[in-house]
């Protein structure tokens, strides 16, 4: 069946971003001014204002800073999916982003904060590549 | 700041004729019955408003419906905490003399959708890309995945935050307006069907359709109207990011910003405070902005709200309508924060045993929109 779900649509600025995960290569904007990272990316530094913004490759690996299991109230299209992991992960470059936990049990006692995840490069359409997680 | 404390004036509230499930009703339509029930809540005509201030609608839709020429607009949409925000734009603009009786009204059928506001989004956008493809449930996945943060750092239970929603049922059974008045158990919330964990259905407000507006003039001008003016004291905004994602710190919400400057434009402190009306989404909403108001220390949201504080007869009378949780929620409930705690400072229910909380002489309101993203604090006074 065709992939249904919500797909992202690039912008001049985010393109490396995507392009990176279709390669499966985890991109996020470094700052050469304050040395942080940032996400979502961005024209600018949202921690210093600066326009000094490096792309770098991220190792892929981090830990489960916050996450909810939804079970009820989903967009449409993951209805079937439910109950899934929605979870901010904390990557070890500093960068948080929203993914979904795969390879898990979808239940607090299986899920915790804190624990350590890797990426899994979901290839869910010819050209659109999502960045999961999932324990390690 | 000082300046502004007390100059302008509610004196005017009102829901819709009814509130509740109403599919005969537009959206608009329910927006022009609060508007018309509130200025006559003030004894004044429509024709005498002359500033609107609307979010979901626009003020020019707003003001087009109802034949208005406003001199004063604004359309800050923030969310559900947009009219708190709004009755400190609107204080502000009548103490400086731009505009002399505002309106700010909210309404929406957000149960039945009959002529609903459009609502944004868009695959390009940054929730679009970085959010959408993650199938996150809308506000209730985010709140959620916040309090996830609260539960880990601080030891919060879901049998704390199900206090919050016993208690606010508890006033809602007072409430005739009230959506749900049926008595609830802490063990019912926990037991309710999970919508994201760790919220069930009875951590999450109501969808209703429902409408409510407020007006608010200069402090001389409303000794002059119908009923008991509600000085505007002290308020306050803040914001931090839109996206759930990009939260700071999901243990901190911006009330840490809009509360100390609206205590001290109002120059009361926490014990002053008689009565609250904090915006209740979720049940995770209200303790965390309890927190960020300083009612109580960081992390100790959960046990200030434990053994029924906030019920009719504790010590902290909160939510007094039965809130979003029990009385009405519409999509965006902040304009029912100012509603319900003018007419607890008029003493509109002395007639009504404990649904009156006694003597009630300041009352704080506070908003919160988004995704945990924006909030305004007002304190407000009895006259
Ligand atoms: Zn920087």
């Amino acid at each position: 069946m065709a992939y249904d779900k919500p797909l992202p649509v690039p912008d001049p600025v985010t393109r490396p971003f995507w392009d990176g995960l279709k390669a499966h290569e985890l991109r996020v904007q470094r700052c050469r001014d304050c040395n942080d990272a940032v996400f979502y990316p961005r024209a600018v530094c949202p921690h210093c204002g600066s326009r000094n913004l490096a792309w770098t490759v991220c190792s892929g690996r981090g830990t489960v800073h916050a996450f909810t299991i939804a079970h009820r109230g989903t967009p449409a299209a993951f209805r079937s999916a439910a109950p899934y992991v929605v979870a901010m992960v904390e990557l070890e470059e500093g960068a948080r982003l929203m993914t979904n936990l795969v390879e898990v049990e979808p239940s607090p006692e299986a899920v915790r904060i804190g624990m350590p995840v890797e990426i899994v490069f979901d290839d869910v359409t010819d050209t659109v590549t999502l960045a999961k997680f999932r324990p390690r | 700041m000082m300046g502004l404390s007390g100059r302008a004036a509610i004196v005017g509230v009102a829901e819709s004729d009814a509130i509740g499930i109403l599919p005969d009703k537009s959206t608009l339509q329910l927006v022009a019955e609060a508007s018309l029930n509130a200025v006559d809540d003030a004894g004044l005509s429509v024709r005498d408003v002359d500033a609107v201030f609307a979010a979901g609608w626009r003020p020019t839709e707003v003001a087009e419906y109802l034949g208005i020429a406003p001199r004063y607009f604004d359309g800050t949409q923030v969310g559900g905490s947009s009219y708190v925000i709004h009755l400190g734009h609107a204080a502000t603009a009548i103490a400086n003399g731009l505009c002399e009786i505002a309106l700010i009204v909210h309404g929406e059928s957000g149960r039945s959708r009959v002529g609903m506001f459009p609502e944004g989004g868009g695959p390009q956008l940054p929730a679009g890309q970085f959010e959408a493809p993650f199938g996150l449930p809308g506000a209730v996945g985010a709140y959620a995945m916040a309090c996830s943060r609260h539960m880990h750092e601080f030891g919060t239970t879901r049998e704390q935050l199900a206090e919050i929603a016993v208690a606010t049922r508890k006033w809602a059974a007072l409430n005739p307006k009230a959506f749900v008045r049926d008595k609830l158990e802490i063990a019912d919330v926990i037991d309710a069907p999970l919508i994201c964990w760790p919220f069930g259905k009875l951590d999450c407000c109501l969808v209703t359709d429902a409408a409510g507006a407020v007006i608010v003039t200069s402090l001389e001008r409303a000794r002059d109207c119908r009923r008991r003016p509600i000085r505007v004291l002290g308020f306050g905004e803040g914001l931090d990011h839109q996206m759930i994602s990009e939260m700071p710190s999901y243990v901190h919400g911006p009330g840490r910003i809009s509360g100390p400057p609206a205590f001290a434009m109002a120059g009361v402190s926490h014990a002053d405070i008689d009565v609250s009306q904090i915006y209740d989404s979720f049940t995770y909403t209200v303790l965390l902005t309890l927190e960020d108001l300083g009612f109580c220390g960081k992390g100790e949201g959960g046990l200030f709200v434990s053994g029924q504080r906030t019920a009719p007869g504790g010590d902290f009378p909160l939510n007094t309508s039965g809130g979003g949780l029990s009385y009405t929620h519409p999509g965006m409930f902040g304009i029912f924060t100012i509603i319900e705690a003018v007419r607890q400072l008029r003493h509109d229910y002395a007639d009504h045993g404990p649904r009156q909380v006694a003597d009630a002489v300041i009352g704080l309101v506070h908003g919160t929109g988004g995704r945990l993203s924006a909030t305004g604090t007002a304190i407000l006074g009895r006259d």
